[in-house]
C-alpha cells in the first residue's frame, strides 16, 4: 500500500530548477532512500511531501491527502526531522518533549521515548550541551513524539561520527520495525546502502533510478570478480565450463574469474572437487557507488 | 490552547533562565535609579526639576531603558535568533503554529515591561520619596501606548533581520534614538527645545509618560501618535514577517 504518491514533481526558484520530474511512491513500512548528491533536490522533494513548499507543477499525495489543503491533519500524522534545525540553547531535553508532545492529540510519552532514544541519562540536560549525536537523537524523539504514520528525516547523520552514525541507523531500523514508514533523505551512499528497503536516486532534479540498494547494484554492474592463488595449477576450462563464469584471466601467480549470480559458490564447488586450495580469495563486488557513478556519470560526494 | 499554554510556560523558562537578559530588562532602571539616589544633591528639590529632586524627574525616564531593551533589543534577539536557527521552521511542521510563540514572546515581552514599571515605581516612592504616578488611568494608557509602539517596532526589526547579529545591527541605532529622545543619556531639560519637543513624538513617548506621572492628563495627539506607530509598524512586520 503506497502511503506516499509524489508524480511528475516540479518546482524551481527563480530561474533555478530545483525538482524538475521527480515521481516516486512509498509503500506503508519501509525505509523509503532519496538519496543524490548535494543540491540535487532532495530536500525540495520531501519538503514538498511534508507541506512546507507549493509544488509548481505535479502532484504529492500523503496518506490520501493533500500535503497543502489538508495540512492541518497531515501535521498530526508527519513527523519532520529538517536539516539544520535546532532548538533553543537552554532549553532541557524532557522540556523540548514535553512542549512537542502538547501539539499532538496522541502523543508517546515522553519519558519513554527518552528512555528508547538512549538520552534518560540527559533528561534534565540543556540543549546546548548536548553532543550532536545527542542533538540528533532528540531531534528524532521530537520528530516521533506525535505517534506519526511517516516520519521524513532529512540528513539524519550528517555531522555525526562514525560510532553516532551507526547508533542512530539501529535506532532508525527500530522506528521502521515500530510500523513507522520512514523516509531518509541523504546523501551517503553507505547509509542507504544499510538503511533503505529501497531507494530513489536524484540526480539534477530529476529520478535516474528507482530500485532496493542491492537491486541497484545488480543492475547496473551484475558482474563480480574473483581473485585467488591456487595450491596447484588449475587448467583453466574447469573454470570457463562454468555457466557462472565469464571470463578468466591471470595476473602473476593470481587467478581472476569474472561471473555473476553465484559465481563464487561455483568455482570454490569445482576447485574443492579437484583438491585445489584458493590462498588469499578475495570477492570483488560493484558498490552502490559504482551504481551511481553508472547511473549519473560522476560520483556522489564529488 | 494546551499547545500555546505549554509553549507559553516553555518560553517563561527560557526566559528566567535567561539571567543578563533578565537583568537589562527588569531589574537595569531600579539599579541605575538606587545608584543615582545614593547621591545626597541628586535627592534635594532643585528648581531647574519644576522643584522636584533629580531623582524623581528623572524615573520616567529611566521606565524608557526597559521599554527599549526589551521592545527593540530583546524581542527581536529572541525572534530572529529563533528563525535563523530554525526553531520556527520545525514548529511550521507541527499542529502547534509559530503564530502561537510569536504570541507567548509577546506575552512576555509585556510581562517584563510591567514588572519593569510596577518595581521601579514602588522603590521610587519608597526609597525616594516619588510619589506614584499621579494619573494612574493616563499613565496606564502611556504606558500601553508606548510599550506597543515600541513592540511594533520591534517586531518590524525582527520582520527583516535575517539573524540575531543582523536583528542587534538593526536594532542598535532605533535604541540609541529611543535611548537619547527618551532622555536617559541626558535629562531632557538639558535638551534644545526642539530636541526635547520631538521626544514627545518618539515611542514610547517619554511626554506622555512624565504627564501622567506628575499627575497632568496625557495629551490625545502623544498618545494618538503612539497608537499610530503601533499600527502602523505592527502592519508592516505583519506584512514583511518570514518564518524562515
Amino acid at each position: 500500500m503506497a502511503v506516499i504518491e509524489v508524480t511528475n514533481l516540479h518546482k524551481r526558484y527563480g530561474e533555478t530548477v530545483a525538482v524538475d520530474d521527480v515521481s516516486f511512491s512509498v509503500t506503508a513500512g519501509e525505509i523509503f532512500g532519496v538519496l543524490g548528491p548535494n543540491g540535487a533536490g532532495k530536500t525540495t522533494t520531501v519538503e514538498c511531501v511534508a507541506g512546507l513548499r507549493v509544488p509548481d507543477g505535479g502532484g504529492v499525495s500523503v496518506l490520501g491527502l493533500d500535503p497543502r489543503r489538508d495540512a492541518t491533519r497531515l501535521r498530526q500524522l508527519v513527523g519532520v526531522q529538517l536539516q539544520e534545525s535546532q532548538l533553543p540553547d537552554r532549553l532541557r531535553v524532557t522540556e523540548a518533549l514535553e512542549l512537542y508532545a502538547s501539539f499532538y492529540r496522541n502523543p508517546a510519552d515522553p519519558a519513554r521515548l527518552i528512555d528508547e532514544l538512549g538520552l534518560g541519562a540527559k533528561r534534565n540536560t540543556p540543549y546546548e550541551k548536548l553532543s550532536g549525536g545527542q542533538k540528533q537523537r532528540l531531534s528524532i524523539a521530537l520528530a516521533l513524539v506525535g505517534n506519526p504514520k511517516i516520519a521524513i528525516l532529512d540528513e539524519l547523520t550528517t555531522g555525526l561520527d562514525p560510532q553516532a552514525r551507526r547508533d542512530t541507523w539501529g535506532l532508525i531500523e527500530r522506528v521502521r520495525d515500530s510500523g513507522v514508514t520512514v523516509v531518509l533523505v541523504t546523501h551517503f551512499m553507505e547509509e542507504a546502502e544499510r538503511l533503505c528497503d529501497r531507494l530513489a536516486v536524484i540526480d539534477q532534479g530529476r529520478v535516474v533510478a528507482l530500485d532496493s540498494p542491492a537491486g541497484l547494484v545488480s543492475a547496473v554492474a551484475p558482474e563480480q570478480r574473483i581473485r585467488f592463488r591456487p595450491s596447484a595449477p588449475v587448467d583453466d576450462r574447469l573454470l570457463t565450463e562454468l555457466p557462472q563464469v565469464t571470463a578468466v584471466t591471470r595476473s602473476g601467480t593470481q587467478v581472476v574469474v569474472t561471473g555473476t549470480g553465484d559465481v563464487l559458490h561455483a568455482v570454490t564447488s569445482v576447485l574443492a572437487r579437484n583438491q585445489i586450495i584458493a590462498a588469499d580469495l578475495r570477492l570483488e563486488q560493484a558498490t552502490l557507488d559504482d551504481a551511481f557513478v553508472e547511473l549519473t556519470g560522476h560520483r556522489l560526494n564529488d | 490552547m494546551h499547545a500555546f499554554g505549554q509553549i507559553l510556560k516553555t518560553e517563561t523558562k527560557l526566559y528566567l533562565r535567561d539571567i543578563p537578559t533578565l537583568v537589562l530588562t527588569v531589574l537595569l532602571p531600579t539599579l541605575v535609579l538606587v545608584v543615582l539616589g545614593l547621591i545626597p544633591t541628586l535627592r534635594e528639590p532643585n528648581p531647574d526639576f519644576e522643584n522636584q529632586s533629580f531623582i524623581t524627574y528623572f524615573t520616567p525616564s529611566l521606565l524608557v531603558i526597559s521599554l527599549a531593551m526589551v521592545g527593540v533589543n530583546a524581542l527581536p534577539t529572541v525572534l530572529a535568533t529563533y528563525r535563523e536557527r530554525g526553531i520556527l521552521r520545525r514548529l511550521a511542521t507541527t499542529p502547534a503554529s509559530p503564530l502561537a510563540l510569536l504570541a507567548a514572546q509577546l506575552v512576555l515581552s509585556l510581562a517584563g515591561i510591567l514588572a519593569s514599571a510596577v518595581l521601579l515605581a514602588v522603590v521610587a516612592r519608597f526609597a525616594f520619596d516619588t510619589p506614584l504616578p499621579q494619573h494612574p488611568l493616563g499613565f496606564a494608557a502611556a504606558l500601553i501606548l508606548g510599550t506597543a509602539a515600541l513592540l511594533a517596532l520591534g517586531l518590524l526589526v525582527a520582520a527583516v533581520a535575517p539573524t540575531a547579529k543582523a536583528a542587534q545591527a538593526m536594532a542598535i541605532p532605533v535604541f540609541m534614538v529611543i535611548m537619547f529622545f527618551g532622555g536617559v543619556y541626558l535629562p531632557r531639560v538639558l535638551l534644545p527645545d526642539f530636541l526635547a519637543e520631538i521626544g514627545a513624538y518618539t515611542p514610547p513617548g517619554i511626554q506622555a509618560l512624565l504627564d501622567a506621572w506628575t499627575g497632568t492628563a496625557p495629551q490625545p495627539l502623544h498618545l494618538g501618535i503612539m497608537a499610530v506607530i503601533a499600527v502602523a509598524a505592527g502592519a508592516g512586520a505583519a506584512k514583511l514577517f518570514r518564518w524562515e
